[in-house]
């Protein structure tokens, strides 16, 4: 994977929010997709590998939680930033048991956003380093 | 005790409730030991009486025995003729006084009533007896002994008379008893200073004097009583005046023994007794009425407590809950704000990122659009932060044990008051203590009591003044303590204790619950703290909140 280009997975289920940031990234010539759900990202997940995922807590249906289990069940190295609306600790703490990397409250600042999906990419990249040499 | 008045009703049924319950017993007994003993008493009184009645008369019965039987004897052992010379008369009569001193004369009669021989003090020989009537029932039965009378002699006595039949001659021999002897003999039975004893023949008729109201051989006002067997002790109204009486008739003569007593005086300790019962049961029922009011009292008192302390703990407890559910409230409408924000915010974001690549730098409106663009930014962070705050704040609702900077933690809660008092031209100022050290407590309740108090002193300084904070730390007792003082009017004395009571305002009717600061003390006694208040009239309040400095590094 190349740590300044990562490819990154968006989950939300705003689709205003959803469209507007996978532009912007394209913009910036981040490999960056979209989906409205978990239950659409785990079908794309099946296809695809992503470094970094971005996903919203509360969604319907398959919640972010439960999101972001199957996503490590599935691909323990993609690295997962959590977004909330209501930054509740606990989900985020969480989350962080859960093995996500870190949680940003929406509504968020797209440079300390862009900022941490680097470092999440940047990580992925050491472990996946120290797996191979094992 | 204002209180209390509400408890009147509950008061008085408590002491009205066990003064019933415990007079009542009390009564019942001192009553009934009373009745109980009183009857014990007079049957023993009664008793006492009767056996004195019987006694004496008894003791009467045998001496008039004695006295027939040794006027018999002397009798059988004589013969007229013997007896007929006074001289050898005269040697009986002193053998007769040698037995008894009771003989006062004696005398020799003849069948046709003579008296033939006589010794004795008084001029009775050659009197003629034909015609008296114990001359006729000695004739008749054989002996008699006479009831008292005055005869020849003028005075009162009573005779025996023995009659002798010798071949076909009979003669008497009668003697004299004399009645002092005879009365002192009766007398015995009198006891105390009213007791009376005396006799009376079928007639009523007084034989012997007695103590009280009646002379010897007079009539008593008595009723007539009918001869009984026994001793019988009744209480009669005798004579005007309530007695208690023993009655017995005499076996050797028709005379009944009357022993009288005082009723009064024999009363008399029962008398004492009943005052003294009456007394010992007074003093206990107002022991118990005093008892009873105390303990009413003091079970009043307790149930205001305990209501006070329920109603504080609802009060707790409401608030508890009320915050609990503006905390998720506040929770859920951050969460909903955020969303549309975060929108709003990408799309701005676009907007700038295509703005910087478009070639309308040269446009005219370019300005416009971009500082357009930046407003919406700010202003959408400035939402942020509203909703930030807001979560923040719903965020500390469970009780925790966290390290708590007093200083960081005032700051932020003054940041939810800034703008009210920079409204209503209040200033706050801020003296912290540098590098307060950190202690383990609730943040989140802390916050609560600060807010409490500040608002209050917004509220009582109104407008135009100052609040100031300080922070510091006792070494010495190891305590934190923060005070917020401000320049509103003061709180008066007479309200100072009762500012920390629930449901106390000062404020308008539906203005403000009267929680706020009842909770705030509830709040850190429970974390191990103090509030105390302080007010120059006139010149402003200050609160002072003291904390337990805890040091635990492992939380």
């Amino acid at each position: 994977m190349n740590p300044a280009k990562p490819k990154l997975l968006i989950i939300d289920d705003e689709p205003d929010f959803l469209e507007t940031i996978v532009k912007r990234l394209l913009k910036r010539q981040i490999d960056a997709t979209g989906v409205d759900s978990g239950k659409e990202a785990l079908r794309v997940l099946q296809e695809q590998s992503f470094d970094v995922v971005i996903l919203d807590v509360r969604m319907p249906g398959m919640d972010g939680i439960e999101t972001l289990k199957e996503i490590k069940k599935r691909s323990p190295l993609t690295e997962v930033i959590m977004l909330t609306g209501h930054g509740s600790i606990k989900s985020g703490i969480k989350g962080m048991e859960l093995g996500a990397f870190d949680y940003v409250i929406k509504p968020a600042d797209f440079e300390e956003l862009f900022e941490k999906v680097n470092q999440a990419a940047e990580r992925k990249m050491l472990h996946e380093e120290r797996v191979r040499k094992a | 005790m204002e209180e209390i008045g509400g408890y009147k009703k509950l008061y008085r049924k408590i002491v009205i409730t066990t003064l019933c319950f415990a007079m009542i017993p009390l009564l019942v007994v001192g009553f009934g030991m009373h009745m109980g003993f009183s009857g014990v008493y007079k049957a023993r009184v009664v008793e006492d009486l009767r056996s004195m009645a019987e006694n004496r008369r008894n003791a009467i019965d045998l001496f008039l025995e004695e006295r027939l039987s040794q006027l018999t004897t002397l009798v059988y052992t004589q013969s007229f003729d013997q007896l007929k010379d006074e001289e050898h008369l005269n040697r009986v009569f002193t053998l007769l006084q040698m037995r008894s001193k009771s003989y006062m004369d004696v005398g020799i009669i003849d069948r046709d009533g003579n008296h033939v021989a006589y010794i004795g003090p008084y001029r009775l020989k050659g009197i003629n007896y034909s015609n008296e009537e114990w001359f006729h029932e000695t004739m008749l039965r054989g002996f008699c002994i006479s009831d008292v009378f005055t005869g020849f002699r003028n005075i009162p006595h009573f005779i025996i008379a023995i009659m002798k039949r010798e071949g076909d001659q009979s003669w008497i021999l009668r003697v004299t008893i004399d009645t002092d002897i005879f009365e002192g003999m009766v007398k015995a039975a009198q006891t105390g200073q009213k007791g009376d004893a005396f006799l009376v023949n079928r007639l009523n008729v007084l034989q012997t004097t007695p103590r009280f109201g009646g002379q010897l051989l007079s009539k008593v006002d008595y009723p007539v009583f009918e001869k009984f067997s026994g001793t019988v002790v009744e209480e009669r109204d005798l004579g005007g005046e309530k007695a208690l009486v023993g009655l017995a008739w005499l076996k050797n003569k028709e005379w009944l023994l009357v022993v009288k007593e005082g009723s009064l005086e024999s009363m008399a300790p029962l008398l004492q007794t009943r005052y003294f019962a009456i007394e010992l049961v007074a003093g206990g029922v107002l022991v118990m009425v005093i008892g009873s009011l105390l303990i009413a009292r003091a079970m009043v008192r307790q149930l205001v407590k305990t209501d006070r302390e329920k109603a504080l703990l609802d009060a707790g407890l409401m608030q508890s809950s009320k915050m609990a559910a503006l905390g998720k409230l506040a929770a859920g409408i951050a969460h909903e704000v955020n969303n549309p924000l975060a929108i709003i915010k990408e799309k701005v974001g676009w907007m700038h990122d295509l703005l910087s690549e478009e070639d309308i730098a040269k446009s005219e409106n370019f300005v416009e659009f971009d500082d357009a663009i930046q407003k919406i930014d700010y202003h959408v962070d400035r939402a942020k932060k509203v909703t930030h705050r807001l979560l923040g704040f719903a965020r500390r609702m469970e009780p925790i044990r966290e390290q708590v900077d007093l200083n960081r933690l005032i700051s932020e809660t003054l940041a939810f008051l800034e703008n009210e008092a920079h409204y209503r031209s209040i200033e706050i100022k801020t003296e912290f203590y540098d590098d307060l050290p950190t202690t383990v407590s609730d943040s989140s309740q802390l916050q609560q009591v600060f807010l409490n108090i500040l608002n209050n002193a917004i509220d009582a300084v109104n407008k135009s003044g100052e609040i100031t904070i300080k922070t510091g730390f006792t070494a010495g007792e190891r305590e934190l303590y923060a005070s917020i003082s401000d320049n509103g009017p003061g709180i008066p004395k007479e309200l100072m204790g009762k500012i920390f009571d629930p449901f106390f305002s000062t404020k308008e009717y539906g203005m403000g619950t009267g929680l706020g600061l009842a909770i705030s003390y509830s709040i850190i006694e429970k974390l191990g703290g103090r509030i105390n208040v302080f007010s120059d009239a006139g010149k402003g309040a200050t609160f002072t909140i003291c904390l337990p400095l805890i040091n635990d590094k492992t939380i």
